[in-house]
């Protein structure tokens, strides 16, 4: 049954490998300017993992195979190296693992968080509640009306909790249920939880954040290929949580001025 | 004039009477039973929850026939809600981590076998353990006492992330006396895991008998120790966090709730908490949770291989400095839980680097387990096969996590199905095949019978191939982005992935109807089974010296005294290839 | 011979036929102990300063009375010390022992007091994050004490039986996790006055 293990992981270990091999599960296309670095990263590690992953599967599997169930009384000895050359086996491996992908895989994250924004990035406020997504534009005057979560009122469509009455800089500002942004410019999403926390996630975007109640997050990408894409919330955030989820619509810049207008005249 | 008391000369008297043999025993051995079998109760409840999860994602409208008798309102007329999927899921968690993970293989055989493996008579506090063992007893009924109440377990998942466990029944169902049960439960939880750490350092530090060293100690037994000492430092932070949020949800305080928020419309109280504060706390415990249930699994795996391969592992101490160095770097990378959790990103990648290092006792664990088996002579039993199974599994849950500690594949991968496949890999294949290696190998020593083998291969090999079809599959969905905590796939691209959920469905039915196996197994050999002699399997350590089952008192009335390591097989010795440790005979290799 | 709580003697069991290594087991346990409790509050201690960090921090007034409490606890550890003296010297225990447990028993009293005091500024659990650290930081330690208390009740109430012998191992290890209260309350003490 030793050489039936060993033949079974083998096995295990060559169909798990194949769909990664063939490709048949990847990631979607990458419409950032970022996600390019993450996905080289991805690759990367899925390389080093991959090989990883075999070698000690069909190490174990043909060690089993090899030294199962020898003779009783059979002689046993080591591994030529014993413990040493595991020891240094390990930290050669692991340690250029960490170097190429810990302090190379620096760059991808430092593209997502340490670049600030261009000055003239658009603004866009994203506000996550249970279990929906809205997002504010700030109008004319370029600048957010404050909210006012007591006035928060879903019937008549006040999301933010706005007071255009009182605050001059809510009375231009625009509400929409899906986030229409011009491709080619880059965004700047200013995250603002309403109750619980929630997360943004576009998968083409190569973007993941969660909205955090009490706390200003902001994320920015710019988008390179017009099209719809879906944001889907992936912080568990109740019983809606499967189903809270909006959509990226990216234009040109032609069809985002066209519906800016189209925003502003319905106001 | 005084008078002295006749001090015992044993650290409780010989049991008497029904419910101090068997319930509120004070003997080690019947408190790891005790604690094996409330595992046993939860693996099963965790295990039925997680097929009706499983049930419901790929086939969301069917029946489930009584379901409605436990749940009105979380299952009418049998079909599982959303809200009541994530009550599922939140209950199989908390379930499976604490209840399993720490519990059987730690708490059951640790307490079992940890002072006979050591030459002593029981654990330093009998009274303690004892406790323990009931703290955690209480807590588990509190726990699934939420399955009864009216508004049903709460759905915030097993971290129970503030501010939505934290607000109370405004955000949704399950929070309210669910969610406070949970806290309680947990609670005690902790109380009694930190009895049982004290009871464990206490005991390997001052219990050991003449001749055994530190070093000479089994490598599971280092295991336990190691174990028991991040136990200490984890649970002594969960908590004063469950004190503090069972304050923010009862009593009106806000450590973990800002401002301004607005659940179900109605504005809460609060002002001031930080979500993140839960994070922190949470991790700083839940991190090295992780380690408490895989360590004395790795523990285990190394003393069933090492008897099994009939020779030595190529450094037992190199196993334990690499065991004690994971123990101290899974408190340095928290954070990794946190890399999108809107804490500061300069942390996330402070948080990367001792995750990417971990990597290497990890990875000496595996190279000197790979390379021990060459040139052995392995015996194939069921314990042997789980234990090897086990290296496996930890290859292949081990990977997985090479992509996560890095932030910025992070980003993509985060809450999403790969992590799911990665956590249930490393715990729940590795370490419940660490339990099951135990548990095969033990079993005679602990009721005195064999179990029965043919059956146990059986076992292993449906658990094996069905957890690899089950959880592989979980890789390949993360890639494309299929998100986790989700009851039900309504994104665009998911009905193209639903074939892959189906197929794991099945296999998830399949490999749990094959665990009855082993409880017919557990159940039938414990009255049925071959009568077991005090060495089945030629091993060296102390509890293959002494009868099975042990006396009361473990070693008579004598005190073992300890003349070698527990390695010495491939040896000459008078009773094969082995010497045992308690054994004067010299050692003659070759 | 009659037995009064004061002349009574008590010998201390010095060389008892213990289970080898259970007295060094019991004072590693009491270390482990004082371990995990201080892992305990240094995780509510980093809560605190979390808190502190995101702003909307207003100071308490300190209820005098926490100091008149801390000297009655330093006091009740040098009475604690000189009833491990008397045990070596056979004695006095009994009245050493039973002053530590008053002491003890007046400074839970004056926690208490200082709540009250703290209640009628209107200060309560849940009134500010000050108040809520200042109630669980003091109300944690006091429930940690009262365990240290009730473990000396059940040493007093061994030798006013008059005929007990009181093991030295045993008065070691509570003095020793009395003495730690004493030293957590110190530690307490600083940072409510300079943080809340």
């Amino acid at each position: 049954m030793g050489k039936l293990f060993g033949v079974v992981v083998a096995l295990i270990a060559i169909v798990s490998a194949y769909p990664i091999v063939a490709h048949w599960y990847v990631q979607p296309i990458d419409i950032s300017t970022h996600g390019h670095a993450i996905d080289e990263q991805l690759a990367d590690t899925m390389a080093e993992a991959g090989l990883s992953f075999l070698a000690a599967q069909l190490l174990l599997g043909f060690f089993v195979w090899r030294f199962s169930q020898r003779k009783p009384g059979a002689k046993v000895w080591n591994i030529p190296g014993g413990a040493t050359l595991m020891v240094a086996a390990a930290f050669i491996l692991v340690g250029t693992e960490i170097l190429a992908l810990g302090v190379l895989g620096q760059k991808a994250w430092a593209n997502v968080y340490f670049t600030p924004p261009k000055p003239d990035a658009m603004q866009i406020q994203a506000q996550a509640g249970q279990f929906a997504f809205y997002f504010r534009y700030p109008g004319v005057d370029g600048k957010f009306g404050p909210l006012h979560p007591d006035k928060i009122d879903e019937g008549n469509s006040n999301f933010f909790g706005l007071d255009p009455a009182n605050d001059v800089e809510s009375r231009d500002d625009i509400v929409s249920a899906e986030l229409d942004v011009p491709v080619n410019h880059e965004i700047q999403l200013l995250m603002h939880a309403k109750d619980v926390g929630h997360s943004f996630y576009v998968r083409e975007l190569r973007i993941q954040q969660d909205f955090v109640p009490g706390l200003d997050l902001a994320v920015h990408f710019t988008p390179t290929q017009t099209g719809k894409y879906e944001i889907v919330c992936t912080q568990l955030c109740g019983l809606g949580h499967y189903n809270m989820k909006a959509y990226l619509n990216v234009l040109s810049q032609e069809d985002f001025e066209k519906w800016m207008k189209q925003k502003i005249s319905e106001q | 004039m005084e008078q002295t008391l006749p001090q015992p000369a044993h650290l409780h008297a010989p049991p008497e009477g029904f419910l101090r043999k068997y319930v509120f025993s004070l003997d080690h051995k019947v408190i790891g039973k005790q604690y094996y079998g409330l595992a046993l109760v939860a693996v099963f409840t965790g295990m039925i929850l997680s097929w009706l999860m499983r049930f419901h994602l790929v086939w969301p409208n069917a029946k489930v026939p009584g379901l409605d008798l436990l749940s009105k309102t979380g299952a009418p007329g049998g079909v599982i809600t959303p809200e009541y999927y994530l009550s599922l899921l939140t209950m199989h968690g908390t379930l499976m981590v604490f209840f399993v993970l720490t519990n059987a293989p730690f708490a059951g055989f640790g307490n079992f076998f940890l002072p006979i493996q050591i030459g002593a008579e029981d654990m330093a506090f009998p009274r303690f353990n004892m406790m323990s063992f009931w703290t955690t007893a209480a807590a588990f009924v509190v726990l699934v006492l939420a399955f009864f109440i009216p508004d049903g377990p709460p759905i915030s998942g097993w971290t129970a992330y503030a501010p939505l466990s934290a607000v109370g029944s405004d955000a949704g169902p399950g929070l309210g006396w669910g969610q406070n049960l949970w806290a309680i439960s947990i609670g005690l939880f902790c109380i009694g895991q930190l009895l049982g750490s004290l009871n464990f350092i206490a005991t390997t530090l001052d219990l050991r008998t003449k001749g055994m060293t530190l070093m000479r100690m089994p490598i599971c037994t280092w295991a336990w120790f190691i174990t028991s000492c991040i136990g200490l430092l984890a649970f002594a932070v969960l908590l004063p966090a469950c004190l503090l949020l069972i304050l923010d949800r009862m009593a009106g305080t806000s450590f973990f709730i800002p401002s301004g928020l607005v659940v179900s419309d109605r504005l809460q109280n609060h002002a001031g908490g930080s979500p993140l504060l839960w994070q922190h706390l949470f991790w700083f415990f839940g991190h090295p949770e992780v380690y408490i249930a895989i360590l004395p699994a790795m523990g285990i795996v190394s003393h069933v291989l090492v008897t099994s391969m009939r020779k030595p592992l190529l450094s037992a101490k190199v196993i334990i400095y690499s065991m004690i160095s994971i123990g101290f770097l899974s408190y340095m990378v928290w954070g990794h839980h946190m890399f999108v959790s809107g804490m500061n990103p300069f942390s996330s990648l402070l948080f990367s680097f001792p995750t990417l290092t971990i990597t290497i006792p990890a990875t000496i664990l595996t190279l000197i387990w790979l390379g021990s088996l060459y040139g052995a002579n392995i015996r194939i039993t069921a314990a042997s096969l789980f234990a090897l199974g086990f290296i496996s599994m930890f290859v292949s849950g081990g990977v997985s996590g090479f992509f996560l500690a890095q932030p910025s594949i992070d980003i993509y991968l985060h809450a999403t199905y790969f992590v799911v496949g990665h956590f249930h890999m490393v715990m729940g294949v590795a370490a419940i095949f660490g339990i099951l290696s135990g548990t095969y190998f033990w079993f005679p020593k602990m009721f005195g019978r064999m179990m029965n083998e043919s059956l146990g291969k059986l076992h292993f090999w449906f658990t094996f191939i069905g957890t690899y079809c089950i959880f592989m599959p979980f890789h390949y969905l993360g890639l494309v982005g299929n998100v986790r905590r989700y009851a039900s796939f309504v994104d665009d691209f998911m009905p193209a992935l639903m074939p892959v959920h189906r197929f794991v469905t099945i296999a998830a039915l399949i490999t749990g109807a094959a665990q009855f196996i082993f409880l017919y197994n557990l159940i039938y050999s414990r009255f049925r089974g071959k009568i077991a002699s005090a060495n089945p399997w030629d091993g060296t350590s102390l509890e293959w010296s002494i009868p099975s089952p042990p006396p009361w008192n473990n070693f008579g009335d004598k005190h073992p005294v300890i003349y070698h390591d527990p390695h010495q097989y491939g040896v000459r010795g008078s009773k094969g290839d082995f010497v045992m440790q308690d054994s004067p005979e010299q050692i003659v290799t070759g | 011979m009659s037995a009064t709580a004061i002349t009574t003697t008590i010998s201390p069991q010095t060389s008892s036929p213990h289970l080898p290594g259970s007295i060094e087991a019991s004072r590693s346990g009491i270390w482990v102990g004082i371990f995990a409790i201080i892992m305990s509050f240094a995780a509510l201690t980093s809560a605190l300063l979390v808190r502190q960090g995101s702003g909307e921090w207003s100071h308490i007034v300190i209820p005098s009375i926490l100091y008149a409490n801390t000297a009655i606890l330093l006091l009740s550890s040098f009475t604690m010390e000189m009833s491990r003296r008397a045990l070596a010297r056979s004695t006095g225990v009994t009245t050493w022992l039973a002053v530590t447990l008053l002491l003890g028993f007046s400074f839970v009293s004056g926690q208490y007091l200082a709540w009250r005091h703290l209640a009628s500024q209107g200060l309560y659990l849940a009134t500010n994050p000050n108040s809520s650290f200042l109630y669980v930081f003091t109300g944690m330690h006091a429930l940690h004490l009262l365990g240290g208390i009730a473990v000396l009740a059940y040493l007093l109430s061994h030798v006013i039986g008059g005929h007990t012998s009181l093991r030295r191992h045993l008065l070691d290890n509570t003095a020793i996790y009395w003495h730690f209260m004493g030293g957590l309350w110190l530690y307490l003490l600083f940072v409510i006055v300079t943080r809340l």
